[in-house]
């Protein structure tokens, strides 16, 4: 018992670190490397949590595949530092705030709910809980659906990504225009709008007459 | 099993925070792995305290989702920087109303 | 298994539908007659099955000639049941038969009248429709039906006054006679639901087994009865909602004489007959009915006396003559009141197409009968059939209308009591009529020829110029009728026939009900009327025969006035004209009735709208409404502007604002 609290706070504090890691660091590179250290702790986490397939799960597609990806576009696209321009003061300020807000109440709401299953030291669970038996069992049984949906989404994410990334041939050159408009300085482009607003007259008010006159043009006839 | 659950929320507030201070869409997507593995957490944690297999299937699921989110976000990011924009969350801001 | 005379009559109702809808897709690939034709064929087929329903009713014994047939359920809530059904019993289908014969000898006219009009297929779109809506509303078996078709005939007939709709006079004629229908309509409606919340029913038969249960002379009873009245009286032009009526005239004479005279008009008659049960145990708004009837066919029959147009004049011999039947159904002599509609349907359809034949001849639509004289020897044949028309109008001796007016007559005087005084001005007016309907014939077909007769009379056809005879205005030919090229006159076959056919009608139609020899339309109605507490209450034969000498006695002293002062001594119209010039101008003017409704109705609405386009259109709705709503929206759209930045970070901050905020409430709720 002793050794799976001391596993805990060890694991924990591991978690813990490469969480902030991931958010403080300024490199990206770095940035994903912590979360990979933070991923793996988390895996000894859910191992405790007797969540044997899921800490499998997490350290094989997690850690491995998925971060193998974050590493190769981190590299693709370059590990700049946090790149500089005009900076948003106040939802910097103000967004740990809230972050520390939301800590405090589920902190509140953990230490005072009246969940019994919180604060104890859980069911006793039968031999095979976690087992990969049983949570196939389980997504070929009870959970069918939302596993079929889940691969299907899997496979549309799949296709998106080569539609998304996919170098398009011809679009190069046609693209240049689109990127000046995408690329344009937040202080200037709701302005241009607002202005080819007013033009049109603001809500359409004008554009009523028209029809109007031309129907009246008619019934004389 | 407390702990477990002020840990996740800890992690989940880490992440949070990340997501709103960090301008580097690619650190955001990392920031919100973070948010979703908190959420994991919770769920193991109380599929071992209901003593119900139905929380890691969750898990499993909100992997997966995770999994799309990475590979359409990652796909975002490399469209950007072939259309050689600045990778910045700041500086897309086209949707403004 | 369904009876087979209801599946005649969905027969009956289906035709005149399909005619409608055929002519109406069709009308630009029936060239010629066709569409007329087609028209004419489908009324025709209606007919017979009119008549297959009848027979097929007639083997049904007598107590059961009760038959319903149901479509398809309407509304089935509970406490309201509607179905769309139809009934079948002896009073419908007596309804049906006048309406198609006389439907299709109309629609017959009505292909050589129109011929080079050039709304002929919408004309006869029009007219089967209406036919259908008829049809519909006499067969209908509950309430709900019957309000369908009688909106239906009050749109049809809206389209047809305005048929000619370049000519203002049309139009507005139109609009009147729809809006005071719908007054009607609404009566009809109010009607409905107190019935409906006394008895607990809107078919017939529940509605009419139901009425026992309340007590006689109810509040609520009556005021269903006199708002039923309301709509019979809207719809058969009786006081005071009669002006539509003469100005429906500027319709085509072939509606006038198929809407206006001798169907739709007299679906009033046919309303109060339906609904006797509920007459009869409310009869202090019977006696209010057969009041209202008796003014109204007394006041009609004076103004018919001096109005001027032709067309008019036949409008209030109209009126007065469903005053008649209204007084016969009020009085609970249903089957006096129903003859004496068939009959009335067959010499005033008679009459219109009489008129015109006349007025085309001058290529006019209306004519006032200042301009026409002598017209005899130009138009034998309308001659002879208009003046067999104004006979039966006038109740001459042995023809039909000389036995219907007088059964409605001795019935309510064998009333007693009230009906007595009745009585005695239906006869007062019986005079009037004889006089007025002489005098048409006299000033129209007697006398020096005017220039249209003369030129007929040589073989030539008149051109008179397309003026419109209200205003004087120039009108405009190229709408179709009244054109340059419509000459017909009467020598067109398929005008003459019907009139034929019609006159024979109007002579011998009397013959199904001679007192104490023959009773064919009373014992055929019977089982209808059977839970009637009056149905035996008839006058002895000795004193059916003294009204009908009373009343023929009457008729020819009229006749003989109208000849006196027309033909032998033109002089005394005009001397008495101008002694009773006070008499006269109130006469001419209807009473008043027109500026009165002007005054009390048409002004005051009028600034009402003025008041309410200035203050409550545009400072209220505009100003306050719209504009509101429409600053409201703005603002709306500029908060959610400001909040839709474009930066991710920031709607990321706002998802995790709500989050904190939505936990917040959990924990302050949770406590």
């Amino acid at each position: 018992m002793l050794s799976e609290q001391i596993l805990f706070f060890v694991a924990a504090a591991g978690a813990l670190a490469g969480a902030v890691g991931v958010v403080a660091l300024r490199n990206p590179f770095f940035s994903v490397l912590a979360l990979v250290g933070h991923l793996l702790a988390l895996a000894v986490l859910f191992l405790l949590l007797r969540a044997e397939f899921v800490a499998a799960a997490q350290v094989v597609v997690y850690a491995g595949a998925v971060m193998v990806l974050y590493v190769f576009v981190v590299t693709y696209v370059g590990g700049s530092e946090e790149p500089l321009g005009p900076s948003l003061g106040a939802i910097r300020a103000v967004g740990p705030l809230f972050a520390v807000a939301l800590l405090a109440e589920i902190a509140i709401a953990t230490v005072a709910t009246g969940l019994k299953a919180v604060g104890s030291r859980g069911s006793e669970v039968a031999a095979g809980f976690g087992s990969p038996q049983a949570i196939g069992a389980l997504l070929m049984e009870k959970f069918l659906i939302a596993f079929e949906a889940a691969s299907f989404l899997l496979l549309l994410a799949a296709v998106a990504a080569v539609v998304l990334a996919g170098r398009r041939r011809g679009l190069e050159e046609a693209g240049g225009e689109r990127v000046l408009q995408l690329g344009r300085r937040p202080e200037t482009g709701p302005q241009a709008t607002d202005r080819s607003a007013g033009e049109q007259g603001g809500y359409g008010g004008r554009a009523i007459d028209k029809p109007a006159s031309a129907a009246r043009g008619g019934q004389s006839t | 099993m407390t702990w477990f659950v002020v840990l996740s929320a800890f992690i989940f507030c880490i992440g949070a925070a990340g997501v709103l201070t960090r301008r580097n869409p690619l650190v955001i997507l990392l920031c919100l792995e973070l948010m979703l593995n908190a959420g994991n957490l919770a769920l193991l944690a109380f599929a071992r305290g209901h003593g119900d297999g139905a929380g890691q299937v969750f898990a499993l699921v909100v992997m997966v989702i995770a999994a799309c989110e990475v590979v359409i976000g990652l796909g975002l990011i490399v469209a950007m920087y072939r259309h050689k924009l600045p990778i910045d969350a700041d500086e897309m801001s086209e949707l403004r109303g | 298994m369904t009876p087979h005379a209801v599946s005649w009559a969905w027969v009956v109702l289906a035709l005149p539908l399909a005619g409608t809808v055929g002519i109406a897709l069709g009308w630009r690939t029936l060239g010629g007659r066709l569409a007329g034709w087609i028209g004419s064929g489908t009324i025709g087929l209606s007919f017979l099955a009119g008549l297959a329903m009848y027979t097929t009713l007639e083997e049904v014994p007598p107590p059961g000639r009760h038959l319903v047939g149901s479509a398809w359920e309407y509304v089935g809530t509970s406490g309201v049941h509607v179905d769309l059904a139809v009934l079948v019993d002896p009073l419908s289908t007596f309804m049906v038969l006048v309406v198609t014969s006389v439907s299709f000898l109309i629609h017959v006219y009505s292909v050589a009248y129109l011929d080079s009009d050039r709304g002929y297929a919408r004309f006869f779109s029009y007219l089967n429709f209406f036919v259908f809506s008829m049809l519909l509303l006499v067969l209908a078996a509950n309430f709900v039906v019957l309000i369908v078709g009688w909106a239906f005939v009050g749109a049809a007939s809206y389209l047809l006054i305005s048929f000619w709709y370049r000519r203002d006079t049309a139009t507005r004629a139109g609009i009147k006679a729809f809006v005071i229908n719908v007054i009607g309509d609404v009566g009809l409606v109010v009607a409905a639901f107190l019935i409906l919340s006394q008895l607990g029913s809107l078919d017939y038969a529940a509605a009419f087994a139901a009425v026992k249960s309340v007590p006689r002379d109810d509040g609520v009873l009556i005021a269903a009865c006199l708002l039923l009245l309301v709509g019979a009286f809207a719809k058969s032009g009786q006081l005071p909602l009669h002006t539509w009526l003469p100005d429906a005239m500027e319709g085509p004479t072939p509606v006038s004489a198929l809407i206006h005279a001798a169907t739709m008009v007299t679906a009033g008659v046919y309303l109060i007959a339906r609904c006797y049960p509920l007459f009869e145990h409310a009869p202090t708004a019977a006696a209010i009915g057969a009041i209202v009837g008796t003014l109204t066919l007394l006041f009609a029959a004076t103004v018919a006396l001096v109005v001027t147009d032709l067309k008019r004049i036949i409008a209030y011999s109209t009126i007065s003559q469903i005053g008649y039947m209204v007084l016969g159904v009020s009085a609970f002599a249903y089957s006096a009141g129903l003859f004496h509609l068939m009959t009335h349907a067959f010499f005033k359809a008679l009459l219109f197409m009489g008129a015109g034949s006349v007025v085309s001849a001058l290529g006019m639509t209306n004519e006032s009968i200042d301009r026409m004289s002598g017209f005899r020897k130009a138009m034998p044949f309308t001659f002879a059939t208009f003046t067999i028309g104004a006979a039966a109008l006038a109740g001459f001796p042995l023809l039909s209308g000389f036995f219907s007016k007088d059964e409605v007559l001795s019935y309510t005087l064998h009333r007693g009591g009230l009906y007595t005084l009745l009585a005695v001005l239906g006869y007062a007016a019986a005079l009037l009529t004889a006089f007025y309907a002489f005098r048409m014939v006299f000033r129209v077909f007697f006398g020096e020829p005017v220039e249209g007769a003369s030129s007929l009379e040589r073989g030539d056809l008149y051109h008179a110029e397309p003026r419109n005879p209200l205003t004087g205005e120039e009108e405009d030919t190229d709408v179709g009728f009244p054109g340059p090229e419509h000459h017909i006159a009467e020598r067109a076959f398929s005008m003459k026939a019907p009139m034929a056919i019609l006159a024979l009608l109007a002579v011998v139609g009397g013959l199904m009900a001679v007192p104490g020899l023959t009773a064919e339309v009373e014992h055929f109605l019977e089982p209808s009327f059977a839970a009637s507490e009056h149905l035996h209450e008839k006058p002895p034969v000795s004193e059916q025969l003294t009204g009908l000498a009373i009343g023929g006695v009457l008729a020819l002293l009229g006749i003989g006035a109208a000849y006196l002062v027309y033909l032998r001594r033109p002089s005394l119209a005009r001397s008495a004209r101008e002694r009773l010039s006070l008499v006269h101008r109130f006469l001419v003017n209807k009473w008043y009735f027109d500026e009165l409704y002007d005054r009390a109705f048409v002004r005051p609405g009028r600034a009402l709208g003025r008041f309410g386009r200035a203050t409550v259109e545009r400072v209220l709705v505009q100003g306050a409404l719209v504009g509101g709503a429409t600053g409201v929206v703005r603002a709306g759209t500029a908060f959610a502007r400001a909040i839709q930045t474009g930066y991710l970070r920031a709607y990321a901050l706002l998802l995790l604002a709500g989050v904190c905020a939505l936990a917040l409430y959990f924990l302050i709720a949770s406590r």
